[in-house]
């Protein structure tokens, strides 16, 4: 992440971080999670699943910070979100 | 690179699983609708609200936002077509230390169900009620309804609807509810806390839900896809807590006004039972 000026608590805010799972077949590509994902991680797939929709598919995974909007968001009950192993990690410049 | 394809492979288990029937996903609604926004909040809220599993019941009526009870891991009810409220009563009544929740839609509430509900908040009978506005009859086919902002065109008015919607939060602040929110499905965290409150409030609470309809209202109106509907939420609505109910009109393309709008405290149906209960066999009240 790139700051115009530093922030004074830099050192001590850890940024979480997180792992987006999809559960394709249940996706009825309606794009809400590619949409409001605040950092961007999602974009839609090439391939189809077995409705002929185009499930999400995290092409930016390191952004995420495992915020859960997409889980919330999605109607379908077809994304979500965990901590990544890594559990935590400091935001990087 | 090839990390990003993994997750797919190993069985995957959504969190909020174990407040879903999952054995009946996928639902029936369309794609884009946001009735299961909605409903995940609700399943967010329901956790968060800490109420026992086995104590809540949910009530629902006729329509696409009434099949949510079917697809809910909790006791729940799918009744007759506008008799979410009756049924809730006698429940509620019934056996006290329940929480009943109706989850329906407009169509269900205030059309069909338009007595019992200004009833239901007249009495201040404890229950919270979460009703999902999509502007029509969705699940019949799209016709007009109660809700239908004047001059959009549905299936029964082609040419426009000549009728002056309800405005339901000054609906049920006029007949007496003791909370009263609207939100559309675009305020996902917002609307998770609303229900929040709405479910440990004690009395008549009701929170009203925009949703988009992308195969009938946004179809006939020319509104675009879900997606393009949650886009203009967040142009359109303007967040004002305490708003007089009054001015909180929906036109057709127009501003929508969300928030919290009545939250005070008032004694229930139930409060007052006791007290005549006390009275009658000779107490102090």
């Amino acid at each position: 992440m790139k700051y115009w000026r530093k922030p004074l608590d830099v050192e001590r805010i850890k940024v979480p971080r997180g792992r987006v799972y999809v559960i394709e077949e249940r996706c009825k590509g309606c794009n809400f999670c590619i949409e409001f994902c605040p950092v961007g991680v999602l974009a839609a797939s090439e391939g189809f699943n077995a409705k002929g929709y185009h499930p999400p598919y995290p092409q930016n995974e390191e952004a995420c910070t495992n915020c859960g909007l997409c889980e919330v968001i999605c109607p379908e009950f077809a994304i979500y979100s965990l901590p990544r192993d890594g559990k935590e990690e400091e935001p990087h410049e | 690179m090839s990390q990003v394809e993994k997750p797919t492979v190993i069985p995957l288990k959504h969190p909020r699983e174990s407040l879903l029937r999952e054995e009946r996903l996928p639902h029936i609604w369309c794609s884009g609708c946001g009735i299961g926004t909605a409903l995940n909040c609700f399943i967010g809220a329901l956790e968060k609200s800490g109420l026992p599993w086995d104590k809540v019941a949910i009530v629902s009526g006729i329509g696409c936002a009434g099949r949510a009870a079917g697809y809910i891991k909790l006791d729940s009810f799918h009744t007759t077509h506008g008799r979410a409220i009756p049924f809730a009563t006698g429940l509620r009544l019934a056996n006290p230390e329940l929480k009943v929740v109706i989850f329906s839609g407009d169509g269900d509430l205030i059309a069909i169900g338009g007595n019992h509900f200004i009833h239901a908040a007249r009495r201040n009978i404890d229950m919270t009620v979460i009703c999902v506005n999509n502007f029509n009859y969705g699940m019949t086919g799209g016709q007009v309804g109660p809700t239908t902002p004047a001059m959009a065109k549905t299936t029964t008015s082609p040419y426009g609807n000549s009728e002056h919607p309800f405005n339901l939060p000054y609906l049920a602040a006029a007949s007496g509810a003791v909370y009263v929110a609207r939100w559309t499905t675009l305020h996902v965290r917002r609307l998770e806390r609303s229900l929040t409150e709405a479910l440990l409030k004690e009395g008549f609470s009701f929170v009203e839900v925009i949703s988009p309809c992308p195969t009938y209202f946004d179809r006939m109106n020319r509104l675009g896809e879900g997606l393009d509907m949650m886009k203009s939420y967040q142009e359109s609505s303007e967040i004002v807590h305490g708003f007089d109910p009054r001015k909180a009109d929906i036109d057709l393309r127009g501003k929508i006004i969300v928030g919290k709008f009545i939250d005070i405290e008032k004694p229930t149906y139930l409060d007052f039972q006791k007290e005549i209960q006390a009275r009658v066999e000779g107490e102090p009240s």
